[in-house]
């Protein structure tokens, strides 16, 4: 088996060695009842070309967003990603490495952890950023968590714009550790409203958790939230589903975020059927030592070389074991590289320009949209996506399209399947990606199945 | 090959080579001196071409962002020779043998890499409609179905990211099991062995529970009696780890297993050694009630310099009703995700995740099982065992073994071979360094003094092995001479030397910041 | 003036009903180099034996516990800026906080300095 060194040779050489008889011999400690006899009932090992053919297979079966007029989003966003990212993810010292736990020979892994802690660091407008975590619904849970922590109260109150796959997570975590969540309803026909926010803020409120832009793609003015928050002593947790947004639209941290929890796929990851994604995590200096996750941190080599080491190792779990601030582990790892390298090749300019034509071709489909009888756009505001409402059901009418080889967006009983007074609302997500043609394709199949 | 590590050090008396050497750029040969991307960059640069669309500010909400991010601008070049030089500097499998203890560093294929980028796997959307993603499910599915058939489970938990994340999803399923039974409030008490990853103490304290820690006996496995004296009707459950944290089976696991059952708990197994006993013992035999795998450790999908990984969670038919959504069904319609409460037959206990879970792992793993088959799999932990038992047998009689007898996948040796030399563990890794090996696992587990646990996995040849145990008897040689100034040194040839952790954890920088503001 | 030892390795100056606390030689010398230091509020009120501080190195965490129960009446701000400013000896500036003793009676159980030692020596 072309993964397995030994021959029959090098194996009775090595038993010998150990003194065992046979291979049995080392497995002595298992309680023979357990051992099996033989391999269990599954296939045998077969060549490479058989596993492509096999996976090959199950491609064949889908109804892949690269051959079709593609406009779906609700968190996960098809962007183009250059060519060098994945070539530089795939260098063996990059994707065979482990963490860095033995820096003098990790330096790569640390320097570009540090890049990436200094990008997401601006993007948000924050001060200090985490190494990342497993997705932008986990780091939200976990900002929740946190904030409990800091304040030592134990209630959390959850814009009704937060992504339900967020509000899950964030309820999963919540429910073992006894925190109370309050989320007002949301209503996409009309714009956001701070006000049913900032009623639900008391004095035993350990947060408030903000998305913008929110599930149904509206921009949301943090700064009155914030004030309110502030004012009682709770903490304002900003999220953004979009990382991109932030090329184009104000900073949470410029707005009085005292953490962001966000998704980073847009930059260097695909979409890959939902994972694994990059999780955000940007909080002040004042709160860094309660953040959860791996930090990589600047200091000096013994001979006064500018080098790179994980950090604050003390806030988690393999130190401080249950007192940890989260049993986190594993991070993101190769996808924040990607995300690094995709957002070094951005570049200011490059992530200015992005952000504008997403929004620019975005603006287009919804003007286009709202000609088309049948359609009405919810939103005054977006970046990139936005709510419309059909004269049909969502889903039929995206089952409709799909058959005319269109995936048209994201219909927001997915996401909210108890709504049934939103059972016509879709979820449409432009990017850069998307061409005249598909644009056109979406519009007229639309106005066919209307 | 001629023997040069007798008498001659390659390194100059006195100090390091590299203070010696200096070079007018600050690069040394091969070793590149490379900056922060910050401190390369300049406006007008750019490694991107897209089109300068200008957009009005109409329907952004008056949120249009007035200051920079600040990203330096660097073009194509600049970036691919950036990362390429960071990723020199990185020791990783493919550079050499890295035996990390309880990581399972072993070979990752690229034919993985192929098809997780494959069209059609690699750039489905998690929302598009199920009925475009048929395949996808059935992968999933597939995957899940090897994973119970190994492990001779019947419920399988795929969406946790990570292993500590599938550590939390075992557990919530467990706390809603009590809940279910009504025990929820009386029963909050976690048994945890003291050699247990830190995960484990710190996932239990995450649902709300409280941690009981068991000693081990001096055979380094779970003191039974201890376990049994501590079992009462306030006891929620087990965390075990088998094979455990010092690389020894658990014999009395199913007499562990059963006790736990009869005190009204349930048995959570932490299978991230499972790379000793895969296709050989099945854990539902042992009497598990939910175990959690590492695909990124016994699946080969790449560490990545950290992550990501997956954590799937095999479930009893006790917990079996309480996964959490998303879950594909497979009916006579085809393949369906279940990924709400409401639409569940059982009673999930929640969601872990965004989306449905790390797909781009299992088709990793899936590809990495599906090329080995079901006797490449027993190959693998057969050969993966019969390697630690080689390094045992080859090094116990000069460096201390910490427990007798056979070790599995993995073997632990504390530090009392260096008493009296002045030398730590810490400093015999970092020698181990200069000889071009990456050093095993340090001071974990906790249960033996400056632990060395040293994990080889099946993907290592003989000659490799060898090789290694040569330079270990070596360099401890070297250490019961005397000369710990050598070890105190170390590394001497790598692109840094040691650096100051306490001065990165008492004024930590954690990112670079423009120099004026 | 007069000191005394817990089993915790924190030592406790006892000054009229005023107690000043701290951490030995010995707990220092295994934590390795201090990177951080929280010390308690003054008008806490804490119970012999409960978490009053924290102290971080590198590699390790470990709780400051209470030997008295009491209100803090100041933690130390000194040490809480610089990590490096802790020693173990009572007599140097490295104390953690002061608290007024609400059960003299508490200080019974307390070892002198030769118990203290002996029991340092005995572990190992």
């Amino acid at each position: 088996m072309r993964y397995l060194p030994h021959t029959e040779e090098d194996r009775k050489a090595m038993l010998d060695a150990i003194g065992a008889s046979a291979v049995e011999d080392m497995f002595c400690d298992v309680p023979k009842q357990a051992l099996l006899d033989g391999p269990v009932d599954l296939p045998g090992y077969v060549g490479e070309m058989e596993v492509e053919r096999t996976f090959a297979e199950f491609a064949a079966k889908n109804l892949s967003p690269s051959s079709a007029p593609s406009f779906l989003g609700a968190g996960a966003y098809r962007h183009h990603v250059p060519a060098t990212v994945d070539y530089l993810v795939q260098r063996g010292e990059f994707l065979t490495a482990y963490t860095p736990y033995q820096p003098e020979v990790s330096q790569g892994t640390l320097q570009y952890l540090y890049e990436f802690q200094t990008q997401v660091a601006m993007m948000t407008g924050m001060e200090v950023a985490n190494a990342s975590m497993y997705d932008g619904a986990t780091a939200t849970a976990e900002a929740v968590m946190m904030a409990v922590r800091a304040t030592r109260r134990h209630r959390a109150v959850l814009a009704g714009g937060l992504h339900p796959h967020y509000f899950d997570v964030t309820h999963t975590s919540a429910h073992s550790l006894n925190i109370e969540l309050v989320q007002p309803d949301s209503d996409p026909t009309r714009p956001a409203d701070p006000a049913s926010v900032i009623d639900l803020i008391d004095d035993q409120t350990a947060c408030v958790v903000v998305q913008s832009p929110d599930m149904f793609g509206r921009i949301i003015d943090l700064k009155p939230i914030a004030e309110a928050a502030h004012a009682r002593g709770a903490l304002v947790v900003a999220v953004t589903t979009e990382i991109v947004s932030l090329g184009l639209l104000e900073a949470p941290g410029n707005q009085g975020a005292d953490i962001v929890a966000a998704e980073g796929q847009s930059l260097g990851n695909a979409l890959s059927y939902g994972g694994p994604y990059v999780g955000l995590f940007a909080t002040t200096s004042k709160l860094v030592r309660q953040m959860p996750g791996r930090v990589t941190g600047e200091t000096q080599d013994v001979e006064g070389e500018r080098g790179w080491v994980l950090t604050l190792s003390t806030r988690e779990q393999h130190i401080r074991r249950e007192k940890a601030t989260s049993n986190i582990c594993t991070n993101a790892g190769l996808c924040a590289l990607a995300f690094t390298i995709h957002a070094s090749l951005l570049g200011e300019e490059g992530l200015s320009r992005l952000a504008r034509i997403n929004h620019a071709n975005a603006c287009k489909l919804a003007d286009m949209l709202a000609g088309v009888d049948g359609v009405e756009l919810m939103n005054d505001s977006f970046f990139n996506e936005f709510t419309i409402k059909l004269s049909k059901p969502a889903e039929q009418v995206v089952e409709a399209l799909a058959e005319r080889g269109i995936l048209g967006g994201v219909p927001i009983t997915r996401l909210l399947p108890e709504r049934d007074d939103l059972a016509n609302f879709l979820l449409v997500t432009v990017t850069e990606t998307n061409s005249d043609a598909d644009m056109d394709a979406l519009v007229q199949a639309l106005g066919e199945i209307l | 090959m001629a023997d040069m590590s007798q008498g001659r050090s390659n390194v100059p008396v006195g100090g390091s080579q590299a203070t010696t050497v200096k070079t007018i750029s600050g690069s040394k040969g091969l070793d590149f001196a490379e900056p922060l991307i910050f401190e390369m960059g300049e406006d007008g640069r750019t490694g991107v071409d897209l089109p300068d669309v200008a957009v009005s500010d109409d329907r952004l909400g008056g949120m249009r962002r007035k200051d920079a991010v600040g990203l330096p601008g660097l073009s194509e070049p600049q970036v691919v020779r950036h990362y390429t030089r960071l990723s020199q500097k990185n020791y990783g499998i493919d550079s050499g043998f890295y035996p990390l203890g309880s990581c399972t560093m072993k070979h990752n294929p690229r034919i993985n890499e192929k098809v997780a980028r494959m069209k059609g796997l690699g750039d489905l959307h998690p929302l598009q409609p199920v009925s475009t993603a048929q395949g996808a499910l059935e992968l999933i599915d597939t995957l899940a179905t090897w994973i119970k058939t190994l492990c001779g489970m019947p419920a399988v938990a795929m969406s946790p990211a990570a292993g500590a994340h599938g550590e939390l999803c075992g557990m919530m399923a467990i706390k809603a099991a009590l809940e279910d039974r009504g025990e929820a409030d009386t029963r909050k008490r976690v048994l945890v062995p003291e050699s247990a990853h830190g995960t484990n103490p710190a996932t239990a304290a995450a649902c709300g529970f409280s941690v009981d820690s068991i000693p081990a006996t001096e055979r380094g496995r779970v003191d039974i009696e201890a376990f049994k004296a501590k079992l009462g009707p306030d006891v929620a459950g087990i965390m075990l780890t088998n094979p455990n944290t010092c690389g020894l089976f658990e014999n009395d696991v199913i007499e562990i297993a059963d006790a736990i059952h009869d005190a009204g708990g349930y048995f959570y197994c932490d299978g991230a050694n499972f790379n000793a006993i895969v296709g050989r013992v099945r854990p539902g035999d042992l009497g598990i009630d939910c175990m959690h795998l590492n695909l990124h450790k016994t699946f080969s999908t790449p560490h990545g310099g950290g992550g990501p990984g997956a954590g799937p969670v095999v479930l009893s038919e006790a917990l079996a009703p309480f996964a959490p959504v998303p879950y594909v069904v497979h009916d006579a319609d085809g393949f369906k995700m279940i990924e709400h409460k409401a639409d569940s037959d059982a009673k999930p206990f929640g969601r872990l995740k965004g989306y449905h879970g790390q797909m781009g792992v299992f088709i990793r793993a899936l590809a990495f099982m599906i090329s080995h088959g079901s006797d490449g799999l027993r190959q693998a932990s057969t050969d993966a065992v019969l390697n630690a038992n080689y390094l045992r047998a080859k090094l116990q009689d000069v460096m201390s073994v910490s427990f007798d007898g056979m070790c599995m996948h993995e073997v632990l040796f504390d530090d009392h071979f260096l008493k009296d030399t002045g030398v730590t563990t810490l400093d015999f890794a970092k020698a181990m360094i200069d000889e071009g090996f990456h050093p095993m696992t340090m001071y974990f587990p906790l249960v033996v003094h400056g632990a060395l646990l040293m994990e080889p996995t099946e993907s290592e040849s003989k000659e490799t092995l060898d090789l290694y145990i040569k330079t270990l008897r070596g360099l401890n040689q070297r250490a019961q001479s005397g000369d710990a100034q050598f070890f105190k040194d170390a590394p001497v040839l790598t692109p840094r030397r040691r650096l100051d952790e306490t001065a990165a954890a008492r004024k930590p920088v954690l990112r670079w910041t423009p120099p004026d503001a | 003036m007069s000191i005394k030892f817990t089993n915790d390795h924190e030592w406790i100056s006892i000054d009229g009903d005023v107690a000043t606390v701290g951490v030995t030689a010995y707990a220092l010398e295994q934590l390795g180099d201090l990177v951080f230091v929280e010390v308690p509020e003054a008008g806490r009120t804490v119970a012999k034996g409960d978490e009053a501080a924290v102290v971080e190195s590198v590699k390790a965490a470990s709780e400051v516990y209470a030997p008295v129960s009491g209100e803090v009446v100041e933690g130390n701000a000194a040490i809480a800026d610089d990590p490096a400013a802790v020693s173990g000896d009572p007599a140097a500036g490295g104390w953690f906080f002061k608290i007024k003793l609400s059960d003299t009676s508490e200080l019974d159980g307390l070892m002198d300095e030769d118990a203290y030692k002996a029991y340092v020596d005995g572990l190992d």
